[in-house]
């Protein structure tokens, strides 16, 4: 123990740094700074919800593709054999699934976004750290199930011999904005649920018809041509739209579309931000 | 040295009356707004407001372990939340030189599904602990926790006891400058207390601060030099540990109903008020006492009852002649060796004759103040094996040479 205190004690003669303790301001701002200095334990809530998702789980991980792949096969069969819906000249497994990819993660993250403060709450109350990272962890931890459900899209387009187009280096953008709008969404429920439970209620219901806002059952170029930029508007709409263009090189190119879902992106993104601290500096009370 | 490290002004935390319930249902947010058109002006009814904490300053100075003491809802942990960020403030601020670790609770971030060695990491992580750092400390707090065999189990499958000994391995490994602890040495078996009681004297000692909130009196004169009392959202007294605290404890007796009795009207300790500071030393304590007829024959009670009703020991004093009007009783006691608290005296006294023999009673007082010891614990550190005695005591063993006393050392 000596040394312990020995370095410990070189520590506190360090000139230390100065934390003031204020009434929480109106202004807010992106805690960058501070999110880097709790990076670690970013790492580990990530690590966390990664660990304990499929425990005590027959088959783990493998829901991670059979979620997707059973819902490819539904909607394949009703969607596709029956009700006939153009897939723009793809099978239907691979029209299906290159969106049932986005969405299922996005879905996902929205899901698990939302209740994280709920869930957290003995930790909300109990010890300090950015509450950022907690929605900002769920979002990123269903990275790992979308990259197991990858694994079964690239069989799939060897099984139907789909080679894809230089379109697919932009699939990094569309996934980028995939996280983005599922942060952006997740905060904004995230800090909702946190003081109205009704949230957690609701949110089923919003998935299912935010699904059939999107183009997943169905293509977007189902939607007139000049109303397509109001479509946009519907940020999750532009990313699957672009994972199915830049996955298998069919639909349109990244245009009109995807710069309102970028906007409308970035918009939802900092109001989420601003809402989330305002509610960050209360939750401990409320919660 | 007296360099400040915590320093609190104006500081205050204000709720809403019943804003827990309040704001769960969006129903109620719009039942509300509907409603509003209707209450006058909207205005806010300051009754609907509680101060938690108000106007609270204060300083505590680098490797100063400070208690904080007051009854449940006192606003303690609420100025503790404030201090470690949990919430903010309403009004007012508080400036912090230093790492600060928060101890609000034991155990904070373990998950039952993971496994011991992985809520380590985690635990130590919530706690403020980088990854380094905890892989550095891991034997070390695995073998603190004396649970290396079950150490790749998951946690659902751990005893209370292990994973209380696993999750506060954890926190005594944490080295910040300033640590702020809520009374988490109430939970846990008797082995569990000794330990973090220990390991706070250890970290005092190596020259860090902390705030401590305990209810348990002895605890705190171990271990604090100052003492704030907090009341009702504010400090009522701050200063050195012996005198707060002797003043909080007599007011947690109680002043019983009117003060003074039919004659006993008041008593003391010659020069302390109502406080005995000396363990070995004569006490003495002065009765003044108003009689409408002498007491001829008659028979005086002194007796000391503890908070659970204990008679602790009585005096009695038979044949006894006092003459009628204002006099003044001495009762001399050679040594008191009570231990540290807040005791009732119970003062009776009857005429021609005493309780067995039909005499008259004329007075039962509660004596008022109570009567506050406050002098240096040197019994047990826990205060359930500490007893009711404060006496020290030394142990030798022939072989090694060493004695050991029950008294602190510092």
């Amino acid at each position: 123990m000596s040394s312990m205190s020995a370095t410990a004690r070189t520590a506190v003669l360090a000139t230390p740094p100065v934390l003031r303790i204020t009434p929480p301001s109106r202004w807010w701002a992106i805690p960058f700074g501070e999110l880097w200095a709790y990076r670690e334990l970013l790492y580990f809530f990530v690590w966390r919800d990664i660990k304990i998702r499929y425990k005590q789980t027959a088959i783990g991980a493998a829901w991670a593709v059979l979620q997707p792949f059973l819902t490819m096969l539904v909607f394949s069969l009703f969607f596709g054999k029956l009700a006939h819906i153009p897939s723009e000249g793809l099978p239907y497994p691979i029209f299906y699934y290159s969106a049932l990819l986005p969405w299922m993660y996005f879905a996902a993250a929205l899901q698990n976004a939302t209740n994280t403060i709920v869930e957290n709450q003995r930790l909300v109350t109990k010890v300090y750290f950015p509450r950022l990272a907690l929605p900002l962890s769920s979002v990123l931890s269903g990275l790992v199930d979308f990259g197991v459900s990858f694994l079964m899209f690239i069989a799939m387009m060897i099984y139907y011999g789909i080679r894809p187009s230089a379109a697919v280096l932009w699939l990094p953008v569309f996934l980028v904005l995939a996280i983005l709008t599922a942060l952006g969404v997740g905060l904004w429920l995230a800090a909702l649920n946190a003081i109205y439970r009704d949230v957690r209620y609701v949110l089923p219901f919003l998935v299912q018809f935010w699904m059939f806002a999107s183009p997943v059952v169905y293509s977007s170029s189902l939607v007139p041509a000049k109303w397509r930029w109001l479509y946009g508007l519907n940020p999750i709409a532009g990313v699957i739209e672009g994972f199915r263009w830049s996955l298998t090189g069919h639909g349109d190119p990244p245009g009109r579309m995807f710069l309102a879902s970028t906007g409308v992106v970035i918009a939802i993104l900092l109001g989420g931000v601003a809402y989330f601290q305002k509610m960050e500096t209360t939750v401990a009370d409320v919660v | 040295m007296s360099e400040s490290v915590i320093h609190v002004e104006g500081l205050g935390k204000r709720y809403r009356v019943g804003e827990r319930e309040r704001y769960l249902a969006l129903r109620d947010v719009l039942a509300r707004a509907v409603a509003a058109p209707f209450r006058r002006n909207g205005q806010r009814r300051t009754r609907d407001f509680l101060w938690a904490l108000r106007d609270v300053s204060f300083d505590v100075r680098q490797g100063e372990v400070v208690g904080l003491i007051g009854r449940n809802g006192a606003g303690k942990t609420t100025l503790l939340k404030i201090l470690s960020r949990i919430t903010r403030p309403t009004e007012g601020f508080a400036e912090i030189h230093g790492r600060v670790g928060s101890l609000l609770e034991v155990g904070t971030g373990f998950h039952p599904e993971l496994t011991g060695r992985e809520n380590v990491y985690l635990s130590g992580a919530i706690l403020g602990m980088s990854k380094r750092e905890i892989g550095r400390k891991y034997d070390a707090i695995v073998d603190f926790a004396g649970v290396e065999r079950f150490i790749d189990t998951p946690l659902k499958h751990f005893s209370t006891g292990m994973q209380m000994r696993l999750a506060f391995a954890v926190a005594a490994h944490l080295e910040p400058e300033i640590l702020l602890v809520d009374e988490v040495l109430a939970v846990g078996d008797l082995e569990f207390q000794k330990k973090c009681l220990g390991k706070m004297q250890e970290v005092s000692e190596s020259g860090r601060t902390i705030v401590f909130v305990s209810h348990q009196m002895n605890q705190i004169r171990r271990l604090c030099e100052r003492v704030l009392w907090i009341d009702a959202g504010q400090i009522r007294e701050s200063g050195p540990t012996g005198e707060v605290i002797a003043a909080y404890e007599t007011s947690q007796v109680g002043p019983a109903a009117g003060g003074r009795g039919k004659c006993f009207l008041r008593w003391e300790v010659p020069g302390h008020g109502n406080v005995v500071r000396q363990l070995a030393d004569e006490v003495v304590f002065r009765f003044e006492l108003e009689l409408a007829e002498p007491v001829s024959k008659g028979h005086l009670g002194v007796n000391i009852v503890n908070g659970d009703s204990v008679l602790l020991v009585g005096w009695g004093f038979e044949n006894v002649e006092i003459p009628a009007g204002r006099q003044e009783l001495t009762v001399r006691v050679p040594f008191l060796p009570l231990r540290p608290g807040a005791y009732t005296l119970l003062c009776t006294l009857f005429n021609r004759g005493n309780n067995l023999t039909d005499g008259e009673a004329i007075e039962h007082w509660s004596a008022v103040p109570p009567l506050v010891v406050d002098t240096q614990p040197v019994t047990h550190t826990q205060d359930r094996w500490a007893g009711v005695l404060n006496i020290p005591a030394e142990l030798q063993v022939p072989s090694t040479d060493t004695v050991r006393t029950t008294v602190a050392e510092s």
